[in-house]
């Protein structure tokens, strides 16, 4: 029945072209609007969280933590309460991982403080006995990339109409105005961590945010994000 | 004409190349999957060499060096290979097609190298399988529509009217990649929208649940394409070559092409039962699963029965016994996939160790095995030498099979203790066990999972060693053998 289609590669690629097109059409494309809805009382993430957001995916930390708490008790009692589809309204990319080596984070900003994580990135047995978690010694001696955070938070509120500077929202403006808001955000939680390194580094960030040696470390954008987890 | 696949003189210039690069990047990529698996079992391991030996940075490149480095380099390796000889055409024939090929290859291994960099120093998309950034993106696009040009322009030139069962997978694997992967690696990149940070960075077209969806939908479905229709282009020419028996059934070949083509895309929704995306979908990802087994097990079914009559081969030939494992493990592991996808054992199973124990089963013994036959098949026909040692195939068959016994029992019995211990409670009504112990409870187990690993990992070295002495220093052949391949000692 298919034997001429062998003999005419043309017709044969099209044939098999349009047979495996055809789940993706009827399977993804309903349901994408409705989906990207988001959830009431959503905000899009600030410049820092998603700096922060940018050290999480560099160091792949989703492929052993899920942001995604399934709708079991058991998963509720443990995380908080079950992900629903508008929460994610504003994660570029998604997050939820596919493998828990360690612990779901969707809500970690719940239970967990600036610094249990500061002592957990540096040394991860400290706070968890038996931990297997790598020690990320270099986030408290990197910089993390504020440019490129506000440059993407920049692109998500032009291309995708991300509600950024709208009533209600938080607010980007200008690359300065930005990196003044990012430093006033991280002060609260250098101002937690014990690290002197870190410290030191942001120090002269509290007299001007604009100064070139105003360093907020990878390790701060990383806990503003986690902080944000809830 | 006599015999036209003497005359014609087959230039395999390319697929040599690819032998050796699937060689190169197994042993790369299995080394590092090696010692991310010890990683887990011994935590000091992740900073021998400071933030680049972190199980982060090395998961991706240990992912992508198998798929993309070993897998993809033994199938193009076999395309170089099969594909003029079922086409009935000559590569020296045309020299653009052979300019076609090499840049294939070229162009593939800068990508890698540039790969390889950038997941060193963390620069991903997070999408799993397709972790690669904007630029490379563009690279792979490049490469794919090479390799397409190959497969249409022998096609276009070709002397055998109908097309062999084989192409219809080469062509099937071509296509289906090339649309999941546009879709799923469509990003805008930042510094070209705002002018500033950083040139490489770019951010997702798709946010949350849609992202998800377009990633499973990608992800689960590379793996079909890649790792599924490509290999079974790869058996279903060598293992009648090989034994010298013609495929069992046509009607069984035909049945299991297009239900698998139809069939396969739908069944990515499983990678996200019970999470945001709609029940219905979720749903459909579930029973089409289920129904896979059909045309999965069609194809293997085709491939065993192909041995009727003849099983004593499986014993005589190492090589026979290589894919007769391998359409085994293909069973196994699809069968597997399919309860993973039922409801209630995906609640028990997500998120577990069993489930890149599945993987393992598919890759390890299906594809691994597949691809190391095809490649014991092509040598004494690509360099006319005889194979260098049947006794260290017989050797690396037992420990390799050793290995993969080990790796999948071991993360079967972790994943479902973990499962098991996420929710169980106690009389009181509270949670039995912190996270911590279950990590605890898998220490034995990721122990077991690194040495079956290792064991693998050695396995393939013997398999480099037999190649390399072959090449180098075995028997000559003036005639190219019809069937068995023929093996010095």
């Amino acid at each position: 029945m298919f034997s001429w289609l062998e003999k005419n590669p043309f017709f044969f690629a099209v044939f098999v072209f349009v047979v495996i097109a055809y789940a993706g059409i009827v399977e993804i494309l309903p349901a994408f609007s409705p989906n990207a809805r988001p959830i009431e009382n959503r905000k899009p993430y600030t410049a820092l969280e998603l700096a922060g957001r940018h050290v999480y995916i560099k160091e792949s930390c989703n492929a052993c933590h899920s942001q995604l708490i399934r709708p079991f008790k058991a998963e509720t009692d443990r995380y908080g309460a079950y992900s629903k589809s508008g929460e994610y309204a504003y994660d570029r990319p998604f997050l939820w991982g596919s493998k828990r080596t360690g612990p779901d984070l969707m809500r970690v900003g719940n239970y967990r403080t600036t610094d249990w994580h500061e002592n957990h990135m540096k040394e991860p047995v400290s706070v968890v006995p038996n931990s297997i978690m790598p020690e990320y010694p270099h986030l408290f001696n990197k910089n993390a990339d504020l440019e490129t955070a506000y440059a993407e938070a920049l692109t998500v509120k032009k291309v995708f109409n991300v509600p950024y500077d709208e009533a209600g929202y938080p607010k980007l403006g200008s690359y300065e105005e930005s990196r003044k808001m990012m430093v006033e955000q991280a002060t609260p939680i250098v101002d937690a961590m014990s690290d002197e390194n870190v410290k030191k580094a942001f120090e002269p960030c509290r007299a001007n945010a604009l100064d070139s040696k105003c360093e907020i470390k990878e390790i701060v954008a990383l806990i503003a994000y986690l902080n944000s987890l809830k | 004409m006599a015999n036209p696949s003497q005359n014609l003189g087959y230039d395999y210039t390319v697929a040599k190349w690819f032998m050796f690069a699937c060689i190169l990047f197994g042993i790369i990529g299995m080394g590092i999957g090696t010692l991310i698996a010890f990683q887990l079992a011994f935590p000091e391991l992740n900073n021998i060499a400071g933030e680049y030996s972190t199980f982060g940075r090395l998961r991706p490149l240990h992912t992508n060096g198998v798929i993309y480095g070993f897998m993809l380099s033994g199938i193009w390796a076999t395309w170089y290979y099969v594909g003029q000889r079922v086409l009935k055409v000559s590569m020296r024939e045309s020299k653009f097609l052979m300019f076609v090929g090499k840049a294939h290859f070229i162009i593939f291994m800068i990508t890698i190298l540039l790969a390889v960099v950038s997941l060193f120093a963390g620069i991903t998309t997070s999408k799993e399988y397709s972790e690669l950034e904007w630029p490379f993106d563009i690279a792979v696009v490049v490469i794919w529509v090479l390799w397409g040009m190959s497969i249409f322009g022998l096609i276009g030139i070709r002397r055998e009217k109908s097309l062999y069962i084989s192409v219809w997978y080469y062509i099937a694997a071509f296509l289906g990649v090339a649309m999941l992967y546009l879709f799923n690696n469509m990003e805008v990149p930042t510094r070209l929208v705002t002018g500033m940070g950083s040139w490489i960075h770019s951010v997702s077209m798709y946010a949350g649940s849609n992202d998800a969806l377009v990633q499973w939908w990608f992800g689960h479905n590379a793996v079909a394409f890649v790792f599924t229709v490509a290999i079974i282009a790869e058996i279903y020419y060598f293992l009648p070559k090989e034994s010298g028996q013609p495929i069992f059934s046509y009607k069984l070949s035909l049945f299991s092409f297009w239900s698998l083509m139809f069939i396969y895309l739908w069944a990515g929704g499983h990678h996200l039962i019970y999470s945001t995306v709609p029940d219905w979908m979720q749903t459909m990802g579930s029973i089409f699963s289920v129904v896979l087994i059909l045309p999965s097990w069609g194809s293997a079914i085709n491939i065993l029965l192909t041995m009727k009559g003849e099983w004593h081969q499986v014993k005589e030939s190492p090589l026979i016994k290589f894919m007769i494992f391998a359409s085994t493990f293909y069973m196994f592991s699809t069968l597997e996939g399919s309860i993973q996808s039922v409801k209630s054992i995906n609640a028990l199973a997500h998120f577990t160790d069993w489930i890149p124990g599945h993987v393992h089963d598919g890759t390890l013994g299906w594809v691994g095995f597949m691809t190391m036959a095809a490649i014991y098949h092509m040598t004494p026909r690509v360099f006319k030498k005889e194979i260098y040692s049947k006794k260290i195939m017989e050797l690396q068959f037992t420990i390799q099979t050793l290995g993969i016994v080990l790796f999948f029992s071991s993360m079967w019995i972790a994943g479902i203790t973990q499962g098991m211990m996420w929710r169980a409670y106690d009389d009181g009504g509270a949670l039995l066990y912190s996270f911590i112990d279950t990590v605890v409870a898998l220490h034995p187990y990721f122990i077991i999972r690194a040495i079956g690993g290792l064991l693998y990992l050695i396995g393939f070295f013997m398999f480099a060693y037999n190649i390399y002495k072959s090449v180098t220093s075995s028997r000559s052949i003036e005639v190219e053998p019809k069937s068995a391949s023929p093996m010095q000692a």
